[in-house]
């Protein structure tokens, strides 16, 4: 399973089908067993990844990370934050809205 | 060389079709004027319209703007004839640019059924001058190309958006216009496409344009990151919207424009969609097509829409090419999509050859080939009210001109 790389200075990949814990993964042309389950459309660490690393996807930061990740972990709510506004604040209004246009 | 022939109008610009457009001026005339074109039973006359009574700047701005662009070969005007529109006003910019244009107002012209009669007749006549419209060589540096999405899913972000963001930077740098817009979805990456600004000048009207999306749709009550996003595996909203604004490349932002704007010049542009002032006539852009009518005010020769969920929209005017992001749409259907990016998710192809694809298939629709949309008759066209003040001169990409 080959997750996307969607910019080459990425350091997290997206995967485009769910993977399962020991599944074989391919980074970067090599093969890695897959700490744990992801579903697909959920990013991984690209390469080991320490707490106030800037998360690029697109190339572009996306927010910092709060925990490690190992290569192949998953990246996401428990060990990353946004560093422009925290994501629950917008949920905890109660604003919520359609599909993104 | 591109090999692209254009239809070269009088005022110099050119076009890719060759497109008479039918365009009622308040709702009270469409009738009529969706009877004359149904009537012509002709894939090149659309219908345009305004459907408000009371008048509206941008309306008319709007309606100009695609009555002279450069697709557009002849335009006969339904009016009712007590409606605000400044049909006059509309009549004189069109007649301006050297295009054939004929009013019709029901209410001197005996009603119904004797408009129809004479608005098929003047259909005749402007087809007839259009089809005289010389061909000229075009080159891939004269287009203008927009983007949006609509029907977005989980994997627009990984998929279509990205692979259009790969074609925007092949248009761009054979010199195209390429028009990127939402900036309502823009937010939480402001700084970043500032950063892409030529100018710090230009970088600051970008970081307003997101400020003032952001304000306004919090009036409309609109939050943007909702829980169903965090199950997809976005984690935050600056990467949310990186995912829409991955659609605009990585190239330079030169401009900012707003509709009826024209690039000056070939490069990317932010098309700044939200009206100016205090919050009146609601949504910025009640469905997908208003925005698409906004792109083609910019002189759109063609509307790249990528869709996970699974639109089916085109448009009147300019040519919408799909591109469909999800694989699952893409089965269900394959009917209305021009490009399958959803199979970057099965690993039937790479961003890279996706974005090869749609690049390649610009400059065949540019050359004459019909989209999906087109040949199953889609001719969508929404119009209505807002308010803008003008673009102020750091919008505008100086630097490339002089």
């Amino acid at each position: 399973m080959k997750p996307i790389l969607l910019h080459p200075d990425d350091n997290v990949l997206v995967l485009a089908q769910a993977i399962h814990a020991g599944q074989t993964i391919e980074i970067d042309g090599a093969a890695l067993a897959a700490p744990h389950d992801v579903a697909v459309g959920h990013k991984i660490a690209r390469h080991a990844l320490s707490v106030g690393d800037k998360v690029l996807k697109y190339g572009a930061p996306i927010g910092s990370m709060t925990a490690p990740a190992a290569p192949g972990g998953h990246v996401h709510m428990h060990n990353m934050k946004s560093d422009y506004i925290a994501s629950h604040t917008r949920q905890a209004t109660g604003q919520t809205t359609g599909e993104p246009s | 060389m591109s090999g692209l022939t254009g239809f070269l109008r009088a005022d110099g610009r050119k076009g890719i079709r060759n497109v008479v457009a039918v365009a009622y001026l308040v709702e009270c005339a469409h009738h009529v004027a969706r009877t004359i074109v149904t009537k012509s039973d002709d894939a090149d006359v659309h219908l345009i319209g305004f459907p408000g009574c009371y008048p509206n700047a941008y309306a008319l701005k709007v309606m100009q703007a695609i009555g002279t662009h450069p697709n557009i070969g002849g335009v006969l005007l339904i009016s009712l004839g007590c409606e605000s529109f400044n049909r006059e006003a509309l009549r004189a910019a069109i007649a301006a640019s050297g295009r054939p244009v004929e009013v019709l107002v029901i209410q001197e012209s005996g009603g119904t059924a004797e408009t129809v009669r004479k608005g098929a007749l003047a259909v005749a006549r402007l087809k007839a001058v259009a089809d005289q419209t010389p061909r000229a060589p075009m080159d891939v540096s004269e287009l203008v190309i927009g983007t949006i999405c609509g029907g977005s899913d989980g994997t627009s972000g990984i998929t279509a958006n990205p692979a259009v963001g790969r074609a925007f930077d092949r248009l761009g740098a054979a010199g195209a216009a390429c028009v990127f817009e939402e900036t309502g979805e823009l937010v939480g990456c402001e700084t970043i496409m500032a950063d892409r600004a030529i100018t710090p000048e230009l970088g600051r009207e970008l970081e307003a344009s997101v400020r003032k999306a952001e304000a306004y749709y919090t009036v409309m009550g609109y939050g943007s990151f909702a829980p169903g996003n965090a199950e997809g595996g976005l984690t935050t909203q600056e990467e949310k919207s990186m995912g829409a604004y991955s659609k605009s490349g990585s190239a330079p932002i030169v401009g900012i424009l707003k509709p009826g704007d024209q690039p000056v010049s070939g490069g990317l542009y932010l098309l700044d969609v939200v009206p100016d002032g205090e919050v009146r006539f609601g949504f910025p852009n009640i469905s997908d097509n208003a925005e698409i009518v906004e792109l083609i005010a910019c002189g759109a020769h063609l509307t790249l829409f990528t869709t996970g969920r699974g639109s089916v929209v085109g448009s009147a005017v300019s040519p919408v090419i799909k591109v469909c992001a999800n694989p699952e749409t893409y089965r269900k259907l394959s009917g209305d999509m021009d490009v399958d990016a959803g199979r970057i998710m099965e690993g039937r192809g790479t961003l890279d050859e996706v974005g090869d694809e749609i690049f390649d298939l610009v400059l065949a629709v540019a050359g004459g080939q019909r989209t999906v949309s087109e040949a199953l008759g889609h001719q969508e066209f929404i119009l209505t009210y807002k308010a803008f003040d003008p673009i102020g001169p750091a919008c505008l990409p100086l630097r490339r001109v002089s």
